[in-house]
């Protein structure tokens, strides 16, 4: 009996000493982590590497993140370059690589976060100031008390001011999370986050936990001035978005205020027209990324011009063939266009197929800037700037060209302009090639913040008619206040009332409004009106 | 000219159904070949999601040919279009079972279309077939849904969140119709009954093909800076999603920070979008394309031959359509004829292989035993699945979470036969007041 106790003792102890030795063994070496089968080893790996001081740590997590490290049997680790493998644990080329058995290391949320804050800390004494500045905002995010050493050793060197002033937040941060930190230092913390004074900093207050009670009655105030200071910038950020789904009403509206607004075409097949355009996008891009990929970045200068002959063409083709057989009938050319646009679409769906086509955004296009509490992205302001030089393009060409001439012209006064020796269906044909051309180019625009599927047109034909009636039918400056006014308004309901029922309101107020002014806000004056 | 081809023959197809209206010519045909109608949407805002399940019905119904059929009969597919437009699945669903007397119906994408089609079905007591994940609270004599109910696909995702990415704050966006806003219903009520507080949970809702998601994305960002971890649960739908995730990927919003599980994007979906911002964003779904089994990598290949495109992928729905197709097939076998009545009897216990390496079986709720998968987005416009069940998991069509639902079972077994049994008053007819 006391030798099977015995016994049964000696085999607990084995089991112990087994279970221990394994993450010891892990331990010492991050790279049979990182080869590990599990995320909490791998992540493990990461942090261990990060520590350890090995010379290829940095390329390691570099291409941890990049997707090409690969682990195989007996904890085998490479990284995958243009030229070949390199062994993970000696930066060498690897030859007789077995490459079947390898597989990516595998990675989730958890992992990504590790690697990002790992990168940080080892980033923190790169030479390019942009990358320490990165590698300070990973270590801020992250809070880790190991990080302190390193940001101390860094800020000592740190030459730029802007770097240093990151570097400082994130230490303040990493103290907040260390234990031993006196409460003055920690007061000092919370006042350097609170001169940060955005989300990162209030959510960084927010959280802390366990700190003395000056510290916490200290965070809760920083909170309280911060979120004041963020609810000011709230209305200028509301500002630039009413003013980025305004130019987009006004790109999608512009068109229409030609066709609809001067020539008074009730056209359903509109947003068929942006459509057009957007895959007139697609095909370029596709060409470009097939021939000639250097001309990437450069895809939407080409498309633009292309889309609006693509589209001004399609819609001389239907002024030509359909439209001028309906003047005067406008019922018939709701219906008639309205077929036109199912056809339209249909068409498209079995030539690039069902399913949105993706048309990608180029590097300069992508990301956003902050300016002081405002979050700029940078495809919103590209747009509000493009609908800027469209418009200002379409009031020239009206204003100063023999074609602008003739169409106010002929849509003034028809039949004298024709005594006048205008060909008027001519007149008429390129007025609505050019109304469509215009409606392509914004299908570029919107091929840049929208799906690009057959249906796109359809989601913005509704809100182009509005704008234009809104504004004044046959006014192009009126169409531009319609749209920055509805966009703006639709911006600040959306938040108070939730987003449908700000559009609800939205047309509500604008159904009350044209009871009040049947001729929306700046309605053309004078006899050509009445008749 | 492809185009005009396929145009071509779909006008020639309309035709011949008509003719075949006028004439009463199927009634000769229909001795020789067994019908399948499929109800998918080839035109209209839906068509973007459910042309490519007509398609893989098409490739179903062709490869089951090759094997001779069933019955020693062969399978004929009667492809109609609804066009996107609710009341017009109803019709074509009588149309289909009254004119061209199939035998069984595979279709429909959104619950408004089934709910649309679902008297008719009842009335003539056809079968139908549905594939797509859905809300719950239903269960008909005459459906078979082989899509995910709320706990096999929501519910383990919060799980998975809170478990593995400790969320505590939760963001549910949907889209403003019946499934967002009954799973967000089940989800809120599932969350407070872990403890979640109101403060703790955001719920907005967008209409259909909502296009400018700047400040949305932005209360989001700002929802999640009270110090806790906070994670959006996204029942988006359709094409709302690719201005959404654009949004989140300008506005920096990345999944290390705050992550977005959806339900409703998948492999389709996200081809229309540039991945490499999304990386780390979640779906949960009972397949992904990127699953590793001997089925799924016969099932793939398959499927770019019969479309002729290396590009396509594959995607949850599909999947559904294969358990389901392969299961009506063996109840046929089973039951010896394709009479509705009796293959709806053999239906119930029947098992089929799915695609992810395991067997789906049909429970007597009308509903399938099936995975559930948790996968993040590669920069490839796949995923990567980080976690998943151990077995499967069977559907709850009556959510324990929500009242005047809790006490509801489905059994079309009889002597029950009931699809909202309830079991505090021992009577059929759902809740009682």
């Amino acid at each position: 009996m006391p030798l099977l106790r015995h016994l049964y003792f000696l085999a607990c102890l084995a089991l112990i000493a087994a279970s221990l030795a394994q993450p010891a063994m892990a331990q010492d070496d991050p790279f049979a982590g990182l080869a590990g089968d599990s995320f909490d080893d791998i992540r493990h790996g990461i942090e261990t590497l990060a520590t350890s001081g090995a010379p290829t740590a940095a390329a390691v997590i570099a291409a941890l993140q990049e997707g090409n490290l690969y682990s195989g049997p007996d904890a085998a680790l490479f990284i995958k370059t243009d030229d070949g493998w390199l062994d993970a644990r000696t930066g060498k080329p690897a030859t007789e690589v077995a490459e079947d058995a390898l597989s990516p290391v595998k990675m989730n949320n958890g992992v990504r976060r590790a690697a990002e804050a790992a990168m940080g800390s080892l980033e923190l004494y790169s030479p390019d100031a942009a990358i320490r500045r990165h590698a300070a905002e990973a270590v801020l995010k992250s809070r880790d008390p190991a990080a302190l050493e390193g940001l101390t050793r860094a800020l000592a060197k740190e030459s730029d001011a802007g770097v240093r002033r990151i570097m400082e937040q994130a230490r303040a941060s990493a103290l907040l999370a260390t234990p031993e930190t006196t409460e003055a230092e920690r007061l000092a913390a919370v006042a350097t986050l609170r001169a940060r004074g955005d989300l990162d900093a209030r959510a960084m207050l927010a959280s802390l936990t366990a700190q003395p009670p000056a510290v916490a009655e200290a965070a809760a105030t920083a909170v309280i001035a911060i979120d004041r200071m963020l609810q000011l910038w709230g209305l200028a950020q509301g500002v630039f978005y009413g003013l980025s789904l305004g130019s987009v009403l006004l790109l999608a509206a512009a068109g229409l205020a030609i066709t609809f607004g001067v020539m008074g075409v009730i056209n359903m097949a509109h947003g068929e027209m942006v459509m057009l355009g957007a895959y007139t996008t697609f095909v370029v891009q596709d060409v470009i990324k097939s021939h000639a990929p250097y001309l990437f970045e450069a895809s939407l200068f080409i498309a633009v011009p292309l889309a609006f002959l693509v589209a001004g063409a399609v819609g001389i083709a239907v002024e030509r063939c359909m439209l001028r057989f309906l003047y005067g009938r406008p019922l018939e050319t709701l219906l008639a266009t309205w077929g036109l646009s199912l056809a339209m679409q249909q068409t498209v769906r079995s030539t690039f197929g069902a399913s949105n086509r993706e048309v990608s955004t180029p590097q300069w296009m992508s990301g956003a800037t902050q300016w002081g509490g405002i979050t700029i992205t940078y495809n919103r302001l590209v747009i509000i700037v493009f609908a800027a030089l469209v418009v200002a393009a379409l009031m020239a060409a009206l204003r100063y060209t023999a074609l602008g001439l003739r169409m106010r012209a002929v849509t003034q006064n028809r039949r004298m302009a024709a005594a006048m020796g205008i060909r008027t269906p001519w007149v008429d044909a390129l007025t609505f090639g050019l109304g469509s051309g215009v409606a392509g180019m914004a299908g570029v625009a919107l091929s840049q913040i929208d799906n690009v599927s057959p249906n796109l047109g359809q989601g913005y034909i509704i809100d182009s008619f509005m704008v234009v009636v809104f504004g004044g039918v046959g006014n192009l400056w009126g169409t531009v206040v319609s749209a920055l006014t509805l966009g703006t308004v639709n911006k600040f309901l959306e938040p108070l009332a939730g987003a449908v029922l700000g559009k609800i309101t939205v047309l509500v107020l604008l159904i009350l409004f044209i009871q009040r002014k049947p001729r929306g806000m700046f309605p053309i004056k004078g006899r050509a009106v009445e008749s | 000219m492809a185009s005009f081809r396929n145009w071509l023959r779909g006008t020639g197809l309309a035709a011949a159904a008509a003719a075949a209206l006028l004439t009463g010519a199927h009634d000769a045909q229909a001795q020789a070949t067994i019908k399948v109608g499929i109800l998918h949407s080839l035109s209209g805002t839906m068509a973007i999601s459910e042309t490519t399940l007509k398609d893989v019905m098409l490739m179903l119904i062709e490869e089951q040919n090759k094997k001779g059929g069933v019955l020693g009969k062969k399978l004929e597919a009667v492809v109609v279009d609804p066009a996107s437009n609710w009341p017009l699945f109803a019709e074509k669903a009588r149309q289909l079972i009254t004119v061209d007397k199939v035998a069984a119906v595979f279709g429909c994408w959104t619950s408004v279309s089934r709910k649309s089609v679902l008297p008719v079905f009842e009335e003539l007591n056809s079968i139908l077939f549905y594939p797509v994940q859905y809300e719950g609270e239903e269960s008909s004599k005459n459906v078979f849904y082989t899509g995910a109910a709320p706990n096999q696909q929501a519910i383990p995702a919060v799980d998975y969140l809170a478990k593995e990415e400790k969320v505590q704050r939760w963001v549910l966006a949907g889209t403003d119709y019946v499934y967002p806003r009954t799973t967000n219903k089940i989800l809120e009520a599932y969350l407070k009954s872990k403890g979640v507080k109101d403060e703790d949970i955001m719920i907005n809702y967008t209409p259909f093909g909502h296009s400018d998601w700047q400040n949305i994305v932005a209360s989001i960002k700002k929802f999640g800076t009270a110090g806790k971890k906070t994670a959006v649960v996204s029942t988006i739908n359709g094409d709302a999603n690719v201005p959404f995730y654009k949004e989140l990927g300008n506005q920096g919003v990345k999944a290390t920070d705050i992550p977005v599980v959806a339900f409703s994007v998948g492999e389709e979906e996200l081809a229309g979008i540039d991945t490499k911002p999304l990386l780390g964003h979640l779906a949960a779904w009972n397949y992904f394309q990127s699953v590793k089994s001997a089925d799924n990598t016969a099932f793939i290949a398959k499927w770019k031959a019969f479309t002729k495109n290396q590009k396509r992928v594959t995607n949850d729905p599909m999947e559904a359509h294969v358990i389901g197709f392969a299961m009506w097939i063996k109840a046929i076998e089973k039951a010896g004829t394709t009479d509705p009545k009796a293959v709806i009897e053999a239906m119930i216990g029947i098992s089929v292989p799915n695609l992810t390496g395991g067997y789906s079986a049909m429970m007597p709720n009308h509903h399938i035993t099936k995975p559930v998968l948790i996968g993040e987005v590669k920069a490839d416009g796949q995923f990567n699945v980080v976690w998943q069940t151990k077995g499967t998991v069977v559907a709850n069509e009556w959510s324990p979470y929500l009242e005047g639902s809790k006490d509801l079972i489905a059994d079309w077994r009889s002597p029950l036969s009931c699809g909202n049994f309830n079991v505090k008053t021992g009577k059929c007819g759902g809740a009682s007041k």
